[in-house]
């Protein structure tokens, strides 16, 4: 194997206002390679390769490529000069040009185009990267593995020794991914060095020869993928050692009656979202969790509880009645509510009022013709502020103004007022203080001790432990694994989502 | 710092924004009103003048404001609620006026007594609703552009009321139809003034009785986050289309009655640009979100003052459109959020030393 560097960034450092997204970051790129850039959320992915290709500024530290000693790089369009390529999810061609006026746009040398020698050109590189796709194809009317081997092959004409993709794979069927992974391997025989963004371990192992774990900014180490299995990944990628078996013993979660009546239950439901079918149920006064990496299909299945994405498939009983869930407002009358995992996208209405916020819901169940009064609302408001203990200077203050955690309280406490059956709580403490995340915890528990049902999806493991008395492991968009009693351990927890069997 | 006076001073600076939207078409009258004032008092003068047939009516250009400003006050009821739940603008009304208009004259002209008003008001508002909706559901279900979707009615909607009365000009010889229009038999005030009132009143008591104003507002800030406290975005943007189409409807049958006839391509001209100026003058977002019925309205008035003062100063028909035009301008660039951010700034730096002083 060649060991050539092509890549090397030393020491790297970026802040943003509020947080240190990344903290002396080391990150060595040799030719020939395929390296994962492995990490959850927040872990500092996205912004290194945002500081690789000039998206963002770099605070402190280097990037040297050889033959071109340290590099500044302003600017992606100066990141393609030196060389660094990415292409991103999303395709940023022009579908309504043809496939080889794509791969050349912008970069004729003349003021005219000869198309019969750009087309010619086109059809060679195609060839040679084995891409099966027509130079004079309007780009639209190729599949979407084919519009991004595209935009592959495009960086690679642009003569790029590091290839980044960020999450190329999250939009491709089994059989595009390998044909991407084909395309993968042919470069790395040409010695272009890529870097491979992804969430999926399968696909990690498939065609990674190195992989780099980032945590909380932070570089966890880089390793040879033949050798680190995937266990020990998922533990580096989450933060906790393997050997760190104590759970904390303080506070063991309620464990659920097992006499008592299910709330929910389904069978087989699927949504448009990609899930692959599954049977779940909750009990009266049970809190059990989804657990799995991002990506895992954990947010899709709740999502499909609730019928937030459109449900294809299945059939749902409400306390042993079976009932039609599709969309949002069938599932509220049902008693069910969710707190959705992107606050701002999903959550808030920020213009609005905290008042107008906390009351939405309910105000919603109750219909059209009979809003509250303002006295009704204000009411409702300064209990829930009160309740939660949200901090805002009044109820008539845009929801916006707030800090995310008492945002994440306007939307617990709209949901609260509810006072639902079933809650499902999607990711309630992400980007929130410790404080608050404890007091969300401890009321989560004494919602379940008072007979609600609730659904808890964190991606700290635990948290998971602390809150829920029944785990389900999603792995690549299916439900593999149940985890009860004894099996609430972080080891099992680890095992099964890198993919074995709980022991 | 303890938090009550923090809290007390955050709460002001809102009360103060709340106060800035109805600020702004408010200080735009107030400076019309004074460079009339100064121009030319007796602008404001009111007096009970015998018309041609000798009944005793009120008459003076602020009459005359709100007479001529009525219709374009109904379109800003409409269109501020469009504008709210779609982030966008209908620019098809005055094309709906046109129709509107048509289909009244057309029941009317053939219709041989009085009855047959109310039937023939209904059927155009009936009519204009469903207008509404063919462009509602261009915008709800088929995600189209509001502006897009509406151009199609915008474009075809005055060959469709030619063609409604066969291209002809009906007339309509009714005592009562001018009514609308024009005066009440014994009130020296004009009708549409009266009518104008009804709709405000009306969009009022929906407001303050039903959610309307809540989903709206939901929808318009955050569709995504909407439905998922159980709301129908589509249906909420299809109904406000149709409630648009209402006003163009009621729009329309007071235009037609002012004149007992139509000419397609000149009535209601332009209209649809006035309609939305009056949601922009009025302080309200066009990218949709939170509004203000009132701060509409009275950007609508604004606007009609804007215009009689034009004639008054004997500016060509022709040229008003240019004039307003500046108006336009200024507002847009104001509005504009790099100007915003820039003037918020400013305000900052200029308060800030006066802070430090007081803390001192």
């Amino acid at each position: 194997m060649q060991e050539e560097t092509v890549l090397e960034m030393r020491g790297i450092s970026k802040a943003f206002p509020g947080v240190q997204a990344l903290q002396n970051v080391d990150f060595r790129l040799r030719a020939g390679e395929i390296h994962a850039l492995m990490g959850e959320n927040g872990a500092g992915k996205s912004t290194l390769i945002k500081v690789l290709t000039g998206v963002y500024p770099l605070d402190s530290g280097e990037i040297r490529m050889p033959g071109k000693g340290t590099v500044q790089i302003h600017s992606p369009q100066q990141a393609q000069k030196v060389g660094i390529s990415t292409v991103y999810q999303e395709i940023p061609l022009c579908p309504n040009l043809t496939v080889a006026e794509n791969i050349f746009l912008g970069r004729q040398k003349s003021r005219f185009v000869s198309f019969r020698r750009m087309n010619r050109d086109a059809q060679a590189l195609l060839q040679s990267l084995g891409i099966r796709a027509e130079p004079t194809q309007q780009l639209a009317d190729c599949s979407i593995a084919v519009q991004q081997m595209v935009a592959i092959a495009r960086a690679v004409d642009m003569e790029c020794r590091v290839l980044i993709l960020d999450e190329p794979t999250s939009s491709l069927g089994e059989n595009e991914v390998q044909k991407l992974f084909e395309l993968m391997r042919q470069l790395k025989k040409r010695g272009v060095g890529i870097i491979f963004v992804t969430h999926f371990l399968d696909q990690v192992y498939a065609v990674c020869d190195r992989i780099t774990v980032l945590r909380d900014g932070r570089l966890v180490g880089e390793f040879e993928a033949a050798s680190l299995p995937r266990v020990q990944l998922v533990s580096k990628m989450l933060g906790k050692e393997l050997d760190d078996l104590s759970d904390p013993a303080d506070d063991i979660p309620p464990a659920a009656d097992e006499t008592a009546e299910p709330v929910y239950e389904a069978n087989g439901l699927c949504s448009d979202q990609g899930i692959i079918p599954f049977d779940f149920s909750v009990r009266r006064g049970e809190v059990n969790g989804f657990i799995g990496l991002l990506g895992s299909g954990r947010s899709e299945a709740v999502r499909a509880i609730f019928g937030a994405d459109k449900v294809t498939g299945g059939t749902v009983r409400v306390n042993g009645k079976p009932v039609r869930i599709t969309k949002p407002y069938e599932a509220m009358q049902q008693g069910i509510g969710y707190l959705p995992e992107d606050r701002k996208r999903d959550g808030i209405i920020g213009d609005l009022s905290v008042r107008e916020n906390i009351i939405l819901a309910l105000q919603v169940k109750k219909g059209f013709f009979k809003p509250f009064s303002k006295a009704e609302a204000q009411q409702f408001a300064d209990e829930y502020i009160r309740l939660l203990g949200i901090k805002t200077a009044s109820a008539d203050t845009p929801v916006k103004a707030l800090s995310g955690g008492n945002q994440q309280k306007v939307i617990l406490g709209r949901w609260l007022l509810t006072h639902p059956k079933y809650l499902i709580l999607d990711e309630p403490t992400r980007g929130i203080d410790i404080g608050t995340k404890a007091e969300i915890q401890k009321l989560v528990r004494k919602l379940a001790s008072e007979g609600m049902s609730v659904t808890f999806i964190s991606s700290e493991t635990d948290e998971m432990l602390r809150t829920c008395s029944r785990l389900l492991v999603m792995r690549d968009r299916r439900l593999s694994v149940e985890l009860t009693g004894s099996q609430l351990t972080q080891n099992t927890i680890f095992n099964t989502i890198a993919g074995g069997d709980p022991e | 710092m303890n938090t009550p006076s923090s809290a007390a001073a955050q709460d002001s600076l809102f009360t103060r924004l709340r106060r800035h939207q109805i600020l702004i078409p408010l200080a735009a009258l107030l400076l019309l009103a004074l460079f009339n004032l100064i121009i030319d008092p007796s602008f404001f003068s009111i007096s009970l003048r015998p018309n041609n047939e000798g009944v005793l009516l009120l008459s003076g250009n602020l009459i005359s404001i709100l007479d001529y400003g009525s219709e374009l006050a109904i379109l800003a009821l409409g269109m501020t609620l469009v504008t709210a739940a779609s982030g966008g603008q209908d620019i098809s009304v005055g094309a709906l006026i046109a129709i509107s208009g048509s289909i009244t004259l057309r029941i009317l002209s053939g219709a041989q007594s009085d009855a047959m008003i109310l039937p023939a008001f209904l059927i155009t508002c009936a009519a204009a609703m469903l207008f509404g909706a063919f462009n509602g559901s261009l915008v709800a279900f088929f995600r189209i552009q509001p502006m897009i979707a509406t151009l199609i009615l915008f474009t075809a909607g005055r060959s469709v009321a030619a063609w409604i009365n066969h291209n002809e000009q009906p007339f309509v010889s009714s005592e009562r139809f001018p009514y609308f229009g024009g005066y009440l038999p014994g009130i020296p005030v004009p009708t549409p003034l009266f009518i104008a009132l009804f709709c405000f009143l009306v969009t009022w008591l929906l407001l303050k009785f039903t959610n309307l104003g809540l989903y709206v507002q939901a929808v318009g800030i955050n569709e995504k986050a909407s439905r998922l406290n159980g709301l129908n975005p589509a249906w909420i943007k299809l109904s406000a289309f149709v409630l648009l189409g209402l006003c163009a409807g009621v729009a329309g049958f007071i235009k037609v009655s002012r004149t007992a006839s139509i000419n397609y391509s000149v009535i209601a001209n332009n209209i649809e640009m006035d309609a939305i100026l009056a949601v922009a003058l009025g302080g309200n977002s066009l990218s949709g979100g939170k509004f203000n019925i009132g701060a509409s309205v009275l950007g609508a008035y604004v606007i009609q003052f804007l215009t009689t003062t034009l004639f008054t100063l004997n500016v060509q028909s022709d040229s008003v459109s240019a004039y307003k035009a500046v108006v336009v301008i200024i507002l847009v660039v104001c509005s504009a959020p790099t100007v915003r951010e820039k003037l918020a700034a400013l305000l900052k730096k200029r308060r800030a030393p006066k802070q430090a002083g007081q803390s001192a």
